[in-house]
């Protein structure tokens, strides 16, 4: 193999698995190591600058940095990192100061956001600070988009999202909620110098089934549902309802039905328990609160009486495995009717854009999504930028922040006249020593075995009884602690200096993991088999060192690294230092000052 | 030395053996010596080849002297038997834990000052009485525990670190042990753990007394340019004349060497002890010719390395003594101490 270039950004920055899998490439364990020290502020402050809503994503998170945390390879349940950033977020103090100045005079150029959601109040917060005039276009009464109208209160409380989107909102952006955007085309007439779609995905999809017509007042679309419970056109639900469909939304509507006094709330859902789209922790919580969760059962009919729903009938099917893939098939056995008197439809969502006319040089594919640079969000009309579900379907909150801070970028390259796919600037990395004393380090090296701390819920009769108490009740300072330090300070780099090794051995015997080994050089897939502890894990990394003086290299298999810097401590020579690499991403705010 | 604890956590691949236990638990406590000296990779060697023996960890005994070499029992074997003693007196210990026990298989560590200084009557006499163990000597050519002074085994002319010369000539143990009747004489380096564990794997399971001198840097006062045991010297003067591999009755012999470079011998245990020549002129069951080669290269600044001498049926000292099948620990009162009556029987009949 070739030596390692750790001077790749990419290298140690895919050693921070959760950084990583981060679709804002948060720097996780900074600020993980920041609540340990209870510098709770600036542990806000990161998260602030990557996700923007710290607070609402430490409760609304799809978390895709825990199922890449290395602790679930070490062990096995990652670190609770989503709930540590709530953690930050309900400790901080006061921000003000460590908040981007918004100045007075601005640059002349206006940019228009179409939606208030996570991905424009985002671009709104990147382009302030460089004197942009941002006018943001909401249909709405109020700013958050899907946040305020989908997530329900009992998992992200108000005051929380109100918070976070005030803030932005409050650093001066012109917006204009309850304003139905009917024509792109008029949008475009205002002559803005550049647009931002982040209207998200906000047509749930319907299920034409027998019957569909005849019950249409008994079946509602889910988020929709949801939005008129957030803004409280809808305060109760009656009767036996049924939950079709297994993502996130179906979790909320059922949970929410059983708060609005449903008699009795069953979800079901065509597919196999384990391949629903909702996270874990949202079917385990659902079913905490005794919901039912009925899979294989497609549904076949909507039997109603004199325009009045009876029930749905399900057909039976089972899951094989065929090619890799799940395929069903009917399982012979009888279908099966459950009686219900409401039902709410959370099938999915799309991005729908029926506003924007065809004929204004915005291309569309065969799926009617726009076509959009994966790089610069730029459709290909030069003005308009997507971002958030409206670019490329229905994600999560942290793709819309990630998203944004790219759009951001490429609206100021644009409005500079320079080139939003090819100026844009690089990724780096920094590496810095953390090595204080003879066996001091700047990070808490020492690994804590102790397993993940569950996060401790409101009382179920109280939850139940009232739509606005929120469930989980986010970890303690005492709990925050000592979650924080299961963290393995993935960032604390195991750096090898060739020149300096005397090949003593130390490291491959002290190492708990069995991840160095001093070999001949040889093809991956060869070395791999040939290290101390076969290197198994292929998306992980080997640190593979330039030619030794015994002709061999050293080979560090990245995947289970406790990062406990024994290694360097055993090291005569200092060829081994525990370095932090700061990963630089790059965002709108170096442009400012 | 280090003060965090290796973590318990492992990898989950790690192989077991025979008995289910991965190397890890053949550890102990994290060492106290100084980060990158030889001896912890001599400990490392050991915790290998015992988990590779499938020998349960408390069916040994450690025993040890005094220096760094001798602190290092507390670095492997956590759960095994151990008994640090007086410096230079390990061999008197091992040779009274063995008369008492002759089932717990013996690993001494010692090291060049304890074995070739205070020691060296013990150890040439341990030696001569044919005690069953394993006697590792971490050989570092200095006493790095009272700051680099030089020791018995510091070949002459090599340098301290602030390069002064040494004026006296070396003991060489492998010479000595090999002339004092050894049945097993190795020299390996603890840099070199592919050639190490297995010979401490034979060293182990062979019957009769097994020495091997490791010659083990000392990383703080004799690993400098002058010196003739630092990583380099060594790396850049060794001679590997015999590779041994141990083949356990599980193992399928992978490999097969040319007829005439290599000798089988059969192990207790049922495993075989495979000798590879890598020098043609080498004769490692010949004692005299052994020793006239290791002395030879010796004048010539080469170190020879690998299984320098092994006897084969050697016998141990229970054999010589013709002591009882059941070890003395594990005999009655009245059998180890027959009474008044029978020792007049004896005394008469000897009259």
């Amino acid at each position: 193999m070739q030596p390692t270039d750790i001077h790749n950004p990419n290298y140690f920055h895919k050693v921070v698995d959760c950084q990583w899998a981060c679709p804002a490439h948060t720097p996780v364990p900074e600020y993980i190591r920041l609540i340990a020290q209870e510098r709770y502020t600036e542990a806000y402050m990161i998260n602030w600058e990557s996700n923007v809503f710290p607070g609402i994503l430490g409760r609304t998170c799809d978390r895709p940095c825990e199922p890449a945390c290395r602790r679930v390879r070490t062990e096995e349940k990652p670190v609770a990192i989503c709930r540590l950033k709530r953690v930050a977020a309900d400790h901080k103090g006061d921000i003000t100061q460590y908040l981007p100045k918004v100045p007075k005079k601005k640059n002349g150029k206006r940019i228009a956001l179409f939606g208030a959601g996570p991905a424009s109040l985002a671009v709104a917060r990147d382009l302030l600070p460089l004197g942009y005039i941002i006018d943001m276009f909401d249909r709405d009464p109020g700013g958050g988009g899907m946040m305020r109208s989908q997530i329900p209160a009992f998992r992200l409380p108000k005051d929380v999202l109100e918070e976070e989107v005030d803030l932005i909102v409050n650093m001066g952006v012109n917006a204009r909620y309850n304003y139905e955007i009917t024509s792109m085309k008029e949008m475009l007439d205002m002559d803005y110098d550049a647009y931002f779609v982040g209207t998200g995905a906000p047509r749930g999809r319907d299920l034409e089934l027998p019957g569909r017509k005849e019950v249409s007042k008994h079946i509602s679309i889910g988020i929709d549902w949801l939005s008129s419970v957030a803004f409280g056109h809808t305060t109760s639900i009656s009767g036996k309802v049924i939950v079709m469909g297994g993502g996130n939304t179906a979790m909320d509507c059922c949970r929410t039905s059983n708060r609005l006094g449903a008699e009795c709330v069953t979800v079901v859902v065509r597919s196999a328990f384990d391949v629903m789209k909702a996270s874990d922790w949202e079917k385990e919580d659902a079913m905490a609160e005794g919901i039912p969760i009925l899979n294989n059962r497609p549904p076949k009919e909507f039997v109603h009486e004199n325009g009045k729903l009876k029930g749905v009938v399900f057909g039976r099917v089972k899951p094989i495995e065929a090619d890799g893939r799940l395929k069903y098939v009917p399982t012979g056995e009888p279908d099966v009717f459950i009686e219900a008197n409401h039902i709410l439809m959370a099938i999915g969502q799309e991005n729908h854009c029926p506003w924007i006319e065809r004929n204004l040089g915005i291309e569309f594919d065969k799926w009617d999504c726009p076509v959009i640079d994966e790089d610069s969000l730029q459709s290909t009309h030069e003005k308009i930028f997507f971002g958030g579900d409206s670019a490329f379907g229905p994600e999560n909150i942290i793709w819309a922040s990630a998203h944004a801070h790219k759009a951001a970028i490429s609206i100021h390259l644009f409005c500079q006249g320079k080139d939003p796919k090819h100026d844009r600037p690089p990724e780096a990395v920094n590496l810095i020593s953390q090595k204080m004393g003879l066996h001091e380090w700047s990070y808490d090296a020492e690994h804590d075995p102790s397993q993940r701390h569950i996060v401790p819920h409101a009382d179920l009769k109280r939850s139940l009884d009232n739509i606005k108490v929120e469930v989980e009740l986010g970890f303690d300072e005492d709990l925050g602690f000592k979650e924080a330090q299961r963290c393995l300070n993935c960032d604390v780099q195991t750096v090898f200096t060739e020149k300096l090794c005397i090949e003593c051995d130390a490291c491959v015997d002290i190492c708990p993991m069995d991840c160095i080994t001093f070999t001949p050089n040889a093809p991956e897939a060869e070395l791999r088999t040939a290290l101390t502890a076969p290197a198994e894990t292929l998306d992980q990394d080997l640190y593979v060192s330039e030619t030794l003086p015994t002709n061999r290299v050293m080979v560090k298999d990245e995947d289970l690294c406790l990062h406990c810097g024994l290694c360097a401590e055993r090291c005569p020579t200092n060829a081994w230092d525990m370095q932090k690499s700061i990963i630089h991403i790059p965002q709108l705010s170096s442009y400012a000052e | 030395m280090t003060f965090v604890p290796k973590p318990k956590a492992r990898h989950p691949l790690l192989k077991t053996n025979e008995i289910g236990l991965t190397r890890r638990d053949y550890e102990a406590i994290v060492s106290t010596l100084c980060a990158g000296c030889g001896h912890d990779s001599v400990s490392a060697a050991v915790i290998q080849a015992c988990h590779e023996l499938s020998i349960p960890p408390h069916q040994f005994a450690k025993v040890s002297g005094i220096g760094c070499s001798s602190k290092t029992p507390s670095y492997f074997l956590g759960n095994a038997h151990g008994f640090n003693s007086v410096h230079g007196r390990m061999p008197s210990i091992a040779t009274g834990a063995y008369l008492a026990n002759k089932e717990l298989k013996y690993i001494g560590i010692s090291g060049d000052g304890d074995s070739a200084s205070i020691g060296l009557g013990q150890f040439a006499h341990i030696i001569r009485r044919k005690v069953d163990m394993c006697y590792i000597v971490d050989n570092n050519g200095t006493y790095g525990l009272t700051k680099g002074q030089f020791s018995a085994t510091n070949d002459m002319g090599s340098t301290s670190k602030r390069g002064v010369p040494n004026l006296y000539a070396p003991i060489d143990l492998v010479s000595l042990a090999i002339q004092l009747g050894a049945s097993f004489v190795a020299r390996s380096f603890s840099g070199d753990k592919q050639q190490l564990i297995p010979l401490i794997k034979a060293a182990v399971l062979h019957k009769g007394f097994a020495f091997i001198d490791v010659i083990s840097p000392c990383v703080m006062f004799n690993n400098h340019e002058g010196s003739t045991k630092s990583y380099s010297h060594v790396r850049n003067h060794t001679e590997p004349v015999v590779d041994a591999n141990l083949i356990m009755p599980r193992d399928e012999i992978a490999v097969e060497y040319e007829e005439g470079t290599t000798i089988s011998v059969p192990m207790h245990d049922g495993s075989k002890l495979q000798l590879r020549k890598l020098s043609d002129s080498y004769e490692p069951n010949d004692r005299v010719s052994a020793l006239t080669y290791v002395q030879k290269a010796q004048e010539e600044g080469e170190i020879v390395t690998g299984l320098l001498f092994l006897e084969e049926d050697a016998v141990d000292c229970h054999d010589i003594l013709g002591t009882s099948d059941t070890p003395f620990n594990g005999l009655a009162q009245e059998n180890l101490c027959p009474g008044a009556e029978k020792l007049v029987q004896i005394n008469e009949s000897l009259r």
